[in-house]
């Protein structure tokens, strides 16, 4: 039997029983479906991160206390104003070197509120991170020095507090406290659904009176070039473990934070694709299901077909391809439908999606593949029918 | 004179149901010349739809030779066994086994596609053995269409179409009425008489007498 015959055959088959072959390919249409979306999800946000991670800015090192072991417990740091001074010394450039104190606050502009995160900061950020203002300046180094109660507000807070309004001037209340605003930072979105605008900067030593403490959370260094990354890394770490003999510190690259996220979601795109799969699988039987089901309803036509000279293969051949048709035509709607879910998501909730080729192509292949795999036996069953048993069936 | 269509020596069939063996042939010699217009009759059970499977290749005996269009079914495997299906005989059932969403036409055409026949070409001839079985004006019509006398000359001609040198027809007049059956059994001599053996298998002692010559069968054997 030809091959164009075949494949006439089968859909003709498949046509006759409309319904329930939709319901079949139902199960891998959702099978394929959920591995496309899920694998654009888990690449989607590897991308986000990636992209904001590079966005801090190049060359960058973040020096924390403690090992930076996944599952090591975090470790309050013991870090001060007086350890910054002597990073300062080892860098060798003020201006290459920031610092964070962090703390979740109630921001308060008359009658409106809002919840910010607080970020004691030196005059440097904006050299150190890539950040940009959209009004007013940034804190001076004499704010720094001095303390002084100022503050820039991150473009979500300036809205909450102020509307339309210009904020600059303005003043807020953090804690209780009294400052001023003298500037406003461009929007930055959402990430990983955590919404990054609403952050407040005010002077690092400003922040540490409010929460009435000397420490500081950490401090990041923008290294010259590339090459002295490491070196820089090492004599930091140094200086500080010098200063603190009870106290590990860590230092790292951007790649090695890209590095270790990267594998985290990896592992989590992965294991959100074998839940898929699983799926997939699930609507391989249904199809082999229903073909055994189809090689018994069609015992006749199948012992008519050998009575007029099919062979056990040419049978066999028609009933694969029938399952092989399921399964892909199952593979490409499963594909439409994981692209559609990837975009909605991508496009209505903040979490992102990227639909990738390569999760295409496995989509379609382990369909067609599933149609082979679980064709084969109601297809081997259908070629081995003996005719007179066949054509006795009523 | 050629080979005959059909030489069966001998021939037993013992069916294995769940290790309790039961012959349903017990020795049984038959020749079909290539011109034979055969009755088989008997009671059900007497073995002729067994003999008529084995006449037909559809299934091979137990012990004895069997010779189909001069080839020893014994040395066939399942796709040799097709392949003699399809180029030396043409079936005809009592419920006509045809395709039910499936052209006229196209039913015809049927035994072509295993034979490789392009689409074309397949219906060309579908047609023009429709024809010659007066379906000509029926085409396109499917077997829910079609009267039992019509279905059943669909079917007559699906195993014509092939050129195949025996007609076996198991109880080709068994679902139709009288009139219509007699048209059919018309048919099937008109075909004989053009040259293509037919073996009849019937309990109809009326459908029987009109055939050349009659083997009676009872309890696996041939009485006479």
């Amino acid at each position: 039997m030809r091959v164009a015959e075949a494949w006439r055959v089968a859909i003709d088959a498949l046509r006759a029983n409309r319904l329930r072959s939709i319901l079949t390919m139902l199960g891998v249409v959702i099978g394929v479906g959920a591995v496309v979306a899920l694998v654009a999800i888990g690449t989607g946000t590897k991308r986000q991160i990636e992209q904001q991670v590079e966005g801090l800015g190049s060359n960058l090192l973040i020096v924390v206390p403690g090992r930076l072991d996944p599952g090591a417990a975090p470790t309050a740091s013991t870090l001060t104003m007086d350890d910054v001074d002597a990073v300062i010394r080892v860098v060798g450039d003020r201006s290459r070197v920031a610092v964070t104190i962090s703390s979740g606050e109630t921001v308060r502009a008359g009658s409106r509120e809002a919840y910010a995160s607080m970020q004691g900061v030196l005059e440097t950020t904006p050299d150190v991170f890539v950040r940009r203002l959209d009004r007013g300046s940034y804190l001076t180094r004499t704010d720094v020095t001095t303390g002084r109660r100022v503050a820039v507000l991150g473009a979500g807070t300036a809205k909450a507090l102020f509307g339309d309004r210009d904020p600059i001037g303005r003043q807020i209340t953090i804690g209780g406290v009294r400052f001023r605003v003298i500037g406003t930072f461009e929007e930055l979105g959402q990430s990983l659904g955590v919404d990054r605008d609403s952050e407040v900067h005010v002077p690092v030593t400003a922040a540490q009176r409010l929460l009435g403490t000397q420490r500081i959370d950490g401090l990041a260094i923008r290294a010259p070039d590339r090459d002295r990354i490491d070196a820089l890394g090492s004599a930091v770490v140094a200086a500080l473990v010098k200063r603190h003999p009870d106290t590990d510190f860590s230092a790292v690259t951007q790649e090695q934070i890209l590095g270790v996220l990267g594998d985290i979601l990896g592992v989590l795109t992965g294991v959100l694709a074998a839940i898929a799969g699983i799926s997939l699988l699930v609507g391989g039987v249904g199809v082999s299901n229903i073909m055994l089901v189809s090689v018994r309803e069609r015992t006749k036509e199948i012992g008519l077909r050998k009575a007029v000279g099919a062979r056990p293969r040419d049978i066999g051949v028609q009933f694969l391809l029938e399952a092989v048709l399921l399964t892909t035509i199952g593979g490409v709607l499963g594909m439409a439908l994981g692209i559609s879910a990837a975009l909605l998501v991508d496009r209505l909730t903040p979490v992102p999606a990227a639909v990738t080729w390569w999760s295409l192509a496995l989509a379609f292949g382990v369909s067609a593949a599933v149609g082979i795999i679980f064709g084969v036996i109601p297809a081997q069953r259908a070629g081995r029918l003996d005719p007179v048993v066949a054509l006795r069936t009523e | 004179m050629t080979e005959p269509a059909i030489v069966a020596v001998d021939v037993t069939r013992t069916y294995d149901l769940d290790g309790v063996f039961v012959s349903a042939l017990r020795g049984v010699s038959l020749t079909v010349s290539a011109t034979d217009y055969v009755a088989i009759v008997g009671t059900s059970g007497s073995g002729k739809s067994t003999l008529m499977h084995l006449l037909g290749a559809l299934d091979r005996p137990s012990s004895g030779t069997l010779r189909i269009g001069g080839r020893d079914v014994a040395t066939l495997g399942p796709a040799e066994m097709a392949l003699l299906r399809n180029e030396t005989i043409g079936f005809v059932f009592q419920s006509f086994h045809l395709l039910a969403r499936t052209t006229a036409r196209d039913n015809v055409a049927l035994p072509l596609v295993y034979r490789g026949v392009g689409r074309r070409e397949r219906r060309a001839r579908a047609a023009e053995m429709l024809e010659r079985v007066g379906l000509g004006h029926r085409l396109d019509h499917r077997p829910n269409q079609m009267s039992g006398g019509e279905q059943q000359r669909v079917a007559i001609a699906r195993a014509l179409v092939t050129g195949p040198s025996v007609l076996l027809a198991d109880e080709p007049t068994g679902n139709l009425d009288s009139t219509t059956g007699e048209q059919v059994l018309g048919l099937l001599e008109t075909l004989n008489a053009d040259g293509v053996a037919v073996v009849l298998v019937t309990h109809d002692r009326e459908v029987a007498g009109r055939a050349h010559r009659q083997i009676v069968m009872r309890d696996g054997l041939i009485v006479s």
